[in-house]
């Protein structure tokens, strides 16, 4: 019932927004990070440029946005003119020609845009999403405490040091936990983070002949690894964490080590929203057997569904939003620091960012570092580094994400999680006739 | 007006209640016996039962029932239980029972995406939640609400939302009750007990019947909470049917097999509710 429920939604919805969809009116779907709200705060500018142009805008979280883009697309719905999607839907939709290739001027300067990002959302070499940031993952941690323990931390550390650099940080009686970690479950969620620790500890997903290989010792190796030190050094609820909560966390000054998204560089460093902005440090991401996949590869993007009527305006926006100029705006309003990165080579090579930000250096080291052609220790026949880029792995890593969540309750056992798994990727798998 | 007319002027509204019933409920059936997954727009055609067998092979398919039907019944218990015992009690005057009496009522009006949040981050939150903020002034270890007993604190955020209902409705026909047989009653020599099995209850029959049906209904669809809060999990500790669905329709793509899955939605209810109208139903034909 609740599917027929929601189709009928959905045709309410079309009903309404076709009815509603005036020249000049577009729509935008987008997810509610910091980087977002920011741009949905600057689109009267926009708006002022292109008078003849109303924006609506439509905030969701990420596995709610996902859902709705994803059924709004593969229903021909025709809610929204742009929607924000990133390196894992670029690719398979641009395939199915569900996107509209992007085209810009000169002036856009598309070179501009990093390699590996710009491949990631490309397919058959067109670009079908335009990047507004991009991320990779790293150690963020409060060298303050790290100092006061007597402990370094230095790039690509191996995990074992930092188990023990968290069992010294970890002080919850001062309100202080050792490390925070995501544990929320879902596939861009949990699963982003305890992917790239399954890389590194020489586990991947999928066997050369596609059967899911989370039977691997690696990946026992691994999850134990994962649930016995955040159930030891990490806050009590990581259940229920995931980016935004942690984000939270740390600006309480509540975590030591914190193993994420690039991108909460700039919002751990800026003394407007962290209490701990002048105490916070960087590393590339801890390794095991290799740092093939330590670290992920992500990018929010911005693209326009092949089914909108506002082809037109749609583009003038992304152009908008993901130009230089963008970015130099929000420099203006808001200090370089705060700029989104991860997209542009101009950006790193600006010297007034450079000064303003203590993270670049190690923003774009990984950035750089992360491979989805190549990031597993023994070769395997997908793309992507933290994902696999086939239509069957939101289902699946959402699967799996659950039981990874069970595990790190305690209310199942690691073993029993990774059969259930691994059970499960088997089914969606079989059903996707990939054997 | 002859009886024939009569029927004839009913038509229309019969015909369009009928619709809509009929149209969503076929079209269910229809997707359930096709392959029709949202991202392989190319794979199509009549598979039969296939899709019923991959939703009923799922290892999370009995827990989801177990925990669709535990859910139903502890609210059901806790709010009728509750309901009750609060409505009894403010069943004769007292000073500001209006304001009291608007207070027990007001949880019902909040949205069910407001209440879960409200709970999940201002009360079960183990870190700056109110209820670890009173376990560490006791010198207690605050406890971890929706990760170790996520099933059990839903139960606790639904009957806090549904148990005002049940107040609502036994309040007002406890206002009908006959005064004067209590008092007869009283003199009697029966006591509080005595008058609440004899007199009370057979009076309430009617009423509780109806909260039981009502809220029947909505408990086995519950979603809301559930999503804001634990995501169905950790695990599929805290998945119903309804989640469950949801799970196969938009994380998965897969519509023919969430509509196999809303088919089995429809014969549960229909299970539970044949079960609960021959328990209440005879208090529903006096």
């Amino acid at each position: 019932m609740k599917i027929i429920r929601k189709c009928a939604l959905a045709m309410a919805l079309c009903a309404t927004t076709a009815l509603s969809a005036n020249a000049g009116e577009i729509t935008i779907a987008t997810v509610n990070n910091g980087h977002m709200i920011e741009m949905q705060k600057l689109t009267p500018e926009f708006e002022k440029a292109n008078p003849d142009i109303k924006v609506n805008w439509v905030t969701l979280d990420e596995g709610t946005l996902r859902s709705r883009v994803t059924t709004d697309i593969t229903t021909k719905g025709g809610q929204f003119d742009v929607m924000t999607i990133g390196m894992y839907e670029a690719p398979i939709w641009g395939k199915n020609n569900w996107l509209v290739p992007l085209e810009f001027d000169a002036s856009y300067d598309v070179d501009d845009i990093l390699p590996s990002i710009r491949a990631g959302l490309s397919y058959d070499s067109k670009l079908f999403a335009a990047p507004f940031y991009g991320e990779s993952s790293m150690i963020m941690y409060r060298k303050d405490l790290v100092d006061a323990a007597g402990l370094t931390i230095t790039d690509n550390p191996t995990w074992d040091h930092m188990e023990k650099v968290a069992a010294a940080l970890h002080k919850p009686d001062d309100g202080v936990f050792g490390i925070c970690l995501r544990g929320k479950p879902g596939w861009g969620d949990n699963m982003a983070f305890i992917t790239t620790l399954a890389n590194s500890f020489g586990a991947q997903w999928f066997n050369e002949d596609w059967t899911p290989a989370l039977d691997s010792p690696e990946w026992n190796a691994a999850v134990n690894f994962y649930v016995n030190l955040l159930t030891k050094y990490g806050p009590p609820g990581s259940e229920g964490n995931s980016f935004n909560e942690i984000l939270a966390l740390i600006n309480e000054g509540k975590c030591g080590i914190w193993i994420d998204a690039t991108i909460a560089a700039s919002f751990v460093t800026d003394p407007k929203q962290s209490k701990v902005a002048d105490k916070m440090a960087f590393a590339q991401s801890p390794q095991k057997a290799t740092t093939k996949g330590a670290n992920w590869l992500w990018a929010w993007s911005l693209a326009i569904p092949a089914g909108t009527k506002q082809a037109g305006d749609a583009k003038k926006f992304i152009e908008w939003a993901t130009s230089k100029s963008y970015i130099e705006l929000v420099a203006k309003t808001n200090g370089w620091a705060s700029v989104p990165t991860g997209t542009r080579v101009s950006t790193y090579s600006n010297p007034k960012f450079q000064e303003a930000a203590t993270f670049d250096e190690a923003e774009l080291k990984a950035i750089l570092s992360a491979n989805p052609e190549d990031s597993t220790l023994n070769p395997s026949p997908y793309v992507g580094v933290q994902f696999a880029a086939i239509p069957e792995f939101q289902a699946i890593g959402t699967a799996v994400g659950q039981q990874m969540t069970a595990a790190l309750s305690g209310s199942i056992s690691v073993e029993d999680a990774l059969a259930a798994s691994q059970k499960a990727a088997d089914r969606e798998m079989r059903k996707g006739g990939y054997y | 007006m002859n009886p024939t007319l009569a029927k004839w002027l009913q038509a229309p509204s019969v015909i369009l209640l009928l619709l809509w019933m009929i149209v969503p409920l076929s079209m269910t059936i229809y997707f359930s016996t096709i392959r029709y997954h949202l991202l392989y727009q190319d794979r199509t055609g009549f598979i039969g039962l296939s899709n019923y067998e991959f939703f009923y092979t799922d290892p999370s398919f009995w827990p989801a029932i177990l925990n669709t039907l535990i859910l139903v019944g502890s609210v059901l218990l806790i709010s009728v239980v509750l309901g009750l015992a609060i409505s009894l009690l403010i069943n004769h005057d007292f000073f500001g029972r209006g304001i009291v009496r608007v207070l027990l009522i007001s949880p019902f009006f909040i949205m069910p995406t407001v209440n879960a949040l409200v709970w999940k981050n201002m009360l079960m939150n183990p870190i700056y939640g109110l209820f670890a903020f009173i376990s560490t002034s006791f010198g207690l270890d605050p406890i971890d609400w929706l990760s170790d007993f996520p099933l059990f604190s839903i139960i606790i955020i639904v009957s806090w939302q549904w148990t005002p209902f049940a107040i609502l409705i036994f309040m007002t026909s406890l206002q009908s009750q006959d005064r004067e047989q209590k008092e007869a009653a009283t003199l009697d020599g029966a006591g509080f007990w005595a008058q609440f099995f004899n007199l009370t209850i057979p009076h309430l029959a009617r009423p509780i019947a109806i909260v039981i049906m009502i809220q029947m209904i909505f408990h086995l669809s519950i979603f809301a909470e559930i999503f804001v809060t634990t995501s169905g999990g950790p695990g599929v500790q805290s998945t119903n049917l309804a989640f469950l669905i949801f799970t196969q329709a938009l994380q998965g793509f897969d519509v023919g097999v969430a509509s196999a899955g809303g088919v089995f939605a429809i014969i549960l209810a229909n299970i539970v509710a044949i079960f609960l109208i021959r328990i209440v139903g005879k208090s529903l034909t006096v």
